[in-house]
């Protein structure tokens, strides 16, 4: 029954999902603080590339600054520990996310004026121009040195973090802390994309004429798509600089932008999924490749264009049409 | 009783005249045809009542409302849809949601992003009981870039139908499909319109397809009106058959 097709996909989803986050919720068991930092990475960049590409895959506007959104995060968190109150995550994620998406609307209100390469210019010019004055406001901004941000205390202070094992502690618990913000994000992106509005931002991707002439004012929907797209890569940010330790201008930079498409087209743009694994993946495949080579750029450009040449839907592109092929065909109506 | 006319109507591309002062009538409940060579100014025509297109100068009126200078969306609002000669689809979404899109559109849903767009049963019933009457309903999970042409003739004008206008405008819903599907893709538009009572405008250039299913013939040439009447009327003008059919006149 043609009828009962999205409830059952839903389901499907869901039995899917649960294997790999009871998974995802054993992993610290398993792996050392350096690893469990590396997939804490992961998820970051996962939420990073997710906030992406509702714009890139749902909307069809390939953004090239979107290291403005995720810098502006982590620099607004960098600024609340330094100026104000406690050393809180709570308080950084409630005073960040109105920041990135203030600046997220603000931006993308001019950015989405046009489209195509247009925007991507726009976008990239904006991000630019942002890590213009982080570099160049160092009495502000801490200049190329950037800034430095303390451990802050989880769970509204319940858990701190000093003394000679306060690291090991904090990687432990702040791997559960970003997993719980990484499912939140991942459950309301989804929900968004299959939501009417959803549904509108992808009938302006697939024809924008049409989607005009169903009543559509299609630069509100761009525009409301931007700002949930910068405001999710922008928590990302947030949820980097506290690991880190530090934020430089690098967050900033034009490639920081490249490293999220790169991260999309990686996992595939063209499903849900596909940032996600993009995310986790890029962030390993970045690590060792700098680890083993000083030529880590090269050897991710030999990636990359592999993957246009090869694979131009991504991982989960190919996994899924692999699947398909060899899946139980269905019966012809 | 009229429902929409234009005044005076003009619109100029450099030198070419493709709209040359039309006052043009749209009766409520009739199914209209509009004939002429190509480039006679009928996808300009309807171009222009739908605001894809700006005139150069004249009026249209909604019953007696003044549209000229509204926005699409205000033209949708008010009631009027149209369909495309070149199919206009949204390819990577599946035929019910091309449709259900529309009827979200229409209740001004599209906005929501809180809640799952299957989980509102009333767009889901309307959505499926327009596939049903356009004879769509097992293609629903398909996706519309997978359909056959006439399929997706017949889509592209189930959506423009999902937003329940008053007055709907088609163009060519029959090029560039087979003599076989022609007929049943008219069938079907003309019985979903009758019965739901919508006013039709339809640009069709067989005119086999024409003279059986119109109330009324509009016949354009350069820019200009040439003939007004219903199918026996035009029939029986001969200096229109000649031009419509190319056929010499006979003395």
């Amino acid at each position: 029954m043609t009828t009962d097709a999205q409830p059952r996909s839903l389901l499907k989803l869901v039995a899917a999902a649960v294997p790999v986050l009871i998974l995802l919720i054993l992993v610290p068991s398993f792996v050392a603080t350096y690893q469990l930092q590396l997939v804490i990475y992961g998820l970051i960049a996962a939420i990073a590339a997710l906030g992406f590409n509702l714009l890139l895959g749902y909307t069809g506007l390939l953004s090239f600054g979107h290291s403005a959104y995720f810098g502006v995060g982590a620099y607004s968190v960098a600024f609340v520990a330094e100026h104000l109150g406690p050393h809180s995550m709570e308080f950084y994620l409630l005073v960040g996310i109105p920041i990135v998406a203030v600046t997220s609307a603000l931006f993308g209100y001019i950015c989405v004026r046009h489209t195509r390469i247009f925007f991507g210019i726009l976008t990239l010019a904006i991000s630019q121009v942002v890590y213009s004055l982080a570099l160049k406001l160092y009495w502000v901004t801490g200049g190329s040195d950037g800034l430095r941000v303390p451990r802050p205390a989880l769970f509204l202070g319940l858990l701190s973090f000093s003394g000679p094992q306060g690291f090991q502690l904090f990687v432990r618990s702040y791997y559960y802390y970003v997993l719980g913000v990484f499912v939140i994000c991942v459950v309301l992106m989804w929900v968004i994309v299959h939501s009417p509005f959803g549904k509108a931002l992808q009938g302006i991707r697939d024809n924008e004429v049409r989607a005009r002439f169903l009543g559509l004012r299609i630069r509100r929907y761009r525009w409301i798509s931007f700002l949930v797209s910068g405001t999710f890569t922008g928590v990302a940010g947030i949820l980097w600089v506290p690991l880190n330790g530090l934020t430089t201008p690098d967050v900033l930079y034009w490639t920081f932008s490249g490293e999220i498409v790169f991260t999309a087209l990686l996992g595939g743009f063209r499903n849900f999924t596909g940032p996600i694994v993009g995310g986790i993946v890029f962030t390993y495949l970045k690590t060792y490749a700098v680890a083993s080579t000083e030529y880590w750029q090269l050897l991710l450009g030999v990636v990359l264009v592999t993957l246009v040449l090869v694979l131009p839907t991504g991982i989960v592109g190919a996994i899924s049409r692999a699947a398909q092929r060899l899946g139980p065909r269905k019966a012809a109506p | 009783m009229i429902l929409l006319k234009t005044i005076n109507l003009r619109k100029q591309f450099g030198e070419t005249r493709a709209c040359d002062g039309l006052n043009f009538v749209v009766n409520k409940g009739e199914f209209l045809s509009l004939v002429g060579s190509n480039g006679a100014g009928k996808t300009t025509l309807v171009n222009l009542i739908s605001a894809h297109l700006q005139p150069d100068s004249g009026q249209i009126l909604l019953e007696d409302r003044d549209i000229t200078f509204t926005s699409v969306t205000e033209r949708i609002k008010a009631g009027i849809a149209r369909s495309f000669q070149i199919v206009n689809l949204f390819d990577g979404l599946s035929v019910f949601d091309n449709v259900a899109l529309s009827v979200f559109s229409r209740e001004g849903k599209t906005i929501k992003m809180a809640r799952l767009a299957d989980r509102d049963y009333d767009v889901r019933r309307e959505t499926l009981e327009v596939l049903g009457r356009f004879g769509l309903a097992s293609k629903a999970a398909v996706p519309a870039g997978g359909l056959a042409q006439g399929e997706r003739k017949l889509l592209d004008v189930a959506v423009a139908y999902a937003l329940r206008p008053r007055l709907l405008f088609l163009d060519e819903p029959t090029s560039g499909v087979s003599t076989h599907e022609k007929a049943q893709i008219m069938d079907t538009v003309s019985s979903v319109v009758r019965g739901g009572m919508v006013t039709a405008v339809v640009i069709e250039h067989d005119m086999d397809v024409v003279f059986r299913y119109s109330d009324r013939i509009v016949m354009m040439h350069e820019g200009s009106f040439l003939a007004d009447g219903t199918p026996d009327e035009i029939r029986a003008n001969k200096e229109v058959a000649s031009i419509l059919l190319g056929a010499p006149l006979t003395a």
